[in-house]
């Protein structure tokens, strides 16, 4: 069963107070919005869409182009302008349909119709998550159908619903909680049909006890959902931690959680299941963190997919004095770029601007002093596997585990010699992983 | 706002712990054990102190200027080294010596084996053993040109012929090693003869105190030596339980100032927790050979010198098993 906490983590500063007392704010882009057609892991959605075409809300604009993939929806209403490279949080150009905001979002047939869930078929239900191009929304963007069909789904007992938020200053989960958790509760028992044997459980980081309190009000009657507080602690919301503290149950980098029976999705995927089956709502909206000591106005703000960053940090008020460092994602695990004006995708959840950048300092010599170790949440030594890293070393990396790096950064933020520590670990883990998918 | 932001891997947070902090959290956990030892023995402590310290700090320099390194910006671990080995010496010591020791624990220990974090000894602990071996009689003249209380005088008295005997030996411990009982109180205290920073176990625990609050360092090592050592002396130490000479034994020489302030130098000692108990239990043993079931009457500097080459083994054989990677348990 499930334990209290997981060995390892981290307690950075946590930043939520900024935006997690706001209402969200409701946005409505002036500007171009832009769909890259790869906005989740697998293969890049394909086009249906051509130059000059008119599209409305919740039109399929970009197909599914494999198994592992996810159809593209358009947000709004307009012309398709253009169908180019454009920039996307990755640093890279990817194929993009640009369309032109004609701002009267006039939606397709049967938009928003109710739907009765509980006439739906197994299959009908899955069907609907694939055609509202649903992917994990927590930030791996995994497509959810494909998720939601387990090899055996009579194995699956655990379907555990992600509400831990444990990165830092995020706060678009928790608010999606706290103003629509009847949605989240309503996706969850949509997916509770497709899994006759498994228990929900809702798991939610003690440091939100609003939110703890209104799901254990709401699912009070419910006798398959469960709420569980959880220890606040960095990663508290990784897969791996996530499965063991709600279960007792261990993965490693080569299981699936539906290798142990257990279904593990994040709060607005769950939420958008249930837009998606019960509402007839593709996945068209996101709410984002706009956070960071050098944002005037830290809130959320709910966004048609393919809005640029730029015009939210307007509507923010801008930035009260020049950041160093942007960060779109947590400060933990996301990414750094060197321009805000991208266009909000499926899996960026926040924006983060800081007027000083913590990571900008120099490594010393490393000290053994052990802390990288003692804080690793899956028990790895990272100063040994960053050595062996630095020095190609790959028989030693892959003996010491390395590749079960999950690339958390809990060894780069403890360490007092400021050593990038999870950058060449995960670098030497991806490359191996390269060439061993080379070698095949 | 045209400017480019900047760009890196992730984690873009950083604890605020640096290693310059926690070497000054060293220096400031051992300014009780400073002040105590000019106290006890006079201001000829305070110039060693210093001696050590500039003797520490310039080697570090002067070696990073030459080989056209970078010269660490202050990152205090020269300062440590050179504090250490300072209250590790007898206050009597000749200043040219002390000044040897600095240099051999920077030049040849630390230095010579890639600088901070690389060395495979304490570099104090080992100028110390080097200066016992060159100057054994020097290294042992416990003499206090300062002294308040008739019972250390006693112990002066009594050990004096046995700690010039032996190579190294702090007066307490050669008391009880002669038969004699010890006044636990001044032991605690701290008035009797021994190397400079050693004598005071009060002081001592202070800053020890001071770096456990502040996280610096764990219980795992001290704890383990000192009980293993007290255990071993109750085992084989012939006087049973007898609590003034096992208080003795642990107050009474170097343990304290070894378990809390060079058994737990990060560099010298294994980072995962089950080595660090295995370690201090392998220090206490050592130690307890030394002291008891040989001929010395001090043995921390040589248990904790040793024991710095095991710990290389040590940290292999307890590296921790990943997560999700233990051998298949049947689920129930």
């Amino acid at each position: 069963m499930g334990k209290s906490t997981f060995l390892g983590g981290i307690h950075p500063y946590e930043g939520k107070e900024l935006t997690m007392d706001k209402p969200t704010t409701v946005l409505l882009p002036k500007g171009d919005l832009v769909f890259p057609m790869s906005q989740h892991i697998g293969a890049p959605a394909k086009p249906v869409v051509a130059v000059g075409d008119h599209v409305l809300v919740g039109q399929k604009i970009g197909e599914a182009g494999g198994f592992i993939s996810s159809n593209i929806i358009s947000s709004i209403s307009g012309s398709v302008k253009a169908i180019e490279k454009r920039l996307v949080v990755s640093g890279k150009l990817l194929e993009s349909i640009v369309i032109e905001n004609d701002h009267e979002y006039k939606t397709v047939e049967g938009y928003g119709n109710e739907r009765d869930y509980k006439k739906m078929s197994k299959d009908e239900i899955r069907e609907a998550v694939k055609e509202a191009g649903i992917v994990g929304l927590g930030g791996a963007g995994f497509p959810t159908n494909v998720k939601l069909a387990p090899k055996n789904e009579d194995a699956i007992d655990f379907i555990v619903i992600n509400g831990a938020e444990c990165e830092p200053y995020l706060t678009s989960d928790y608010r999606l909680m706290m103003e629509e958790p009847e949605k989240i509760v309503g996706g969850l028992k949509i997916m509770l049909r497709l899994f006759d044997h498994a228990k929900g459980i809702i798991a939610i980081e003690d440091n939100k006890p609003e939110a703890i309190k209104k799901f254990k009000e709401l699912t009070s009657s419910e006798e398959r959902i469960e709420v569980q507080a959880l220890k606040t602690k960095y990663p508290q919301g990784g897969e791996r931690q996530l499965v063991y503290v709600t279960t007792g149950r261990k993965l490693n980098s080569k299981k699936l959680p539906a290798d142990v029976g257990c279904v593990v999705d994040n709060v607005t995927t769950v939420a958008a299941i249930y837009m998606a089956v019960a509402k007839s709502t593709p996945l068209t909206h996101r709410i984002v963190t706009i956070s960071g000591d050098a944002v005037t106005n830290p809130q959320n703000f709910n966004v048609p997919i393919g809005t640029d960053f730029g015009e939210i940090v307007e509507a923010a008020g801008g930035f009260k004095q020049q950041p160093e460092k942007i960060v779109f994602g947590g400060p933990m695990m996301g990414m750094a770029m060197y321009t805000y004006h991208i266009p909000v995708t499926k899996t960026t959840s926040s924006l983060l601007g800081f007027i000083k950048d913590e990571a900008a300092v120099e490594e010393s010599p490393c000290i053994r002093c052990g802390r990288c170790s003692e804080h690793c949440p899956l028990q790895l030594v990272p100063m040994q596997l960053a050595q062996a890293g630095a020095h190609n070393d790959e028989e030693r990396f892959v003996s010491m585990d390395g590749l079960e790096c999950c690339g958390c950064g809990c060894c780069s933020f403890v360490c007092p010699a400021r050593r990038g520590l999870t950058q060449k670990i995960m670098q030497t883990r991806n490359q191996i992983l390269a060439n061993r998918k080379k070698a095949k | 706002m045209n400017d480019l932001f900047h760009v890196s891997a992730a984690p873009h947070a950083r604890s605020p712990i640096t290693t310059r902090n926690i070497m000054q959290d060293v220096v400031i956990a051992l300014i009780p054990a400073s002040l105590f030892g000019i106290y006890n023995f006079g201001i000829r402590a305070l110039l060693v102190i210093l001696t050590t310290v500039l003797a520490c700090t310039v080697t570090e320099y002067v070696y990073c200027r030459l080989m056209k390194k970078r010269v660490n910006p202050g990152d205090y671990s020269d300062v440590v080294t050179g504090l250490l080995l300072a209250l590790n010496l007898p206050a009597s010591i000749p200043l040219w010596m002390a000044v040897m020791g600095g240099v051999f624990a920077i030049l040849i220990v630390k230095m010579l084996y890639g600088g901070v974090g690389q060395n495979f000894m304490n570099p104090a602990l080992a100028a110390r053993v080097f200066l016992i071996i060159s100057f054994p009689s020097q290294m042992a003249n416990f003499a206090i040109e300062k002294i308040s209380s008739p019972t250390t005088l006693d112990y002066i008295n009594s050990g004096a012929a046995a700690a010039l005997d032996s190579v190294s030996g702090a007066t307490p411990l050669a008391a009880l090693k002669a038969g004699e009982t010890v006044d636990l109180f001044q032991l605690f205290v701290g008035n009797h003869g021994g190397t400079i920073g050693e004598t005071s176990a009060l002081a001592l625990l202070l800053g020890a105190g001071y770096l456990l609050y502040r996280r610096v360092i764990s219980l795992r090592i001290p704890l383990t030596y000192i009980v293993t050592l007290a255990v071993f002396a109750l085992l084989f130490g012939g006087h049973g339980l007898d609590a003034n000479y096992l208080l003795g034994q642990v107050l009474g020489g170097g343990l304290i100032l070894g378990a809390f302030y060079m058994a737990t130098d990060y560099t010298t000692s294994p980072t995962s927790h089950k080595g660090q108990i295995i370690y201090g239990i392998f220090l206490g043993v050592l130690t307890g050979l030394f002291r008891i079931i040989g001929k010395g009457v001090e043995g921390v500097s040589y248990a904790i010198v040793i024991g710095n080459l095991v710990v290389p083994l040590i940290d292999k054989a307890t590296r921790p098993v990943s997560f999700g990677k233990e051998r298949a348990k049947v689920e129930k």
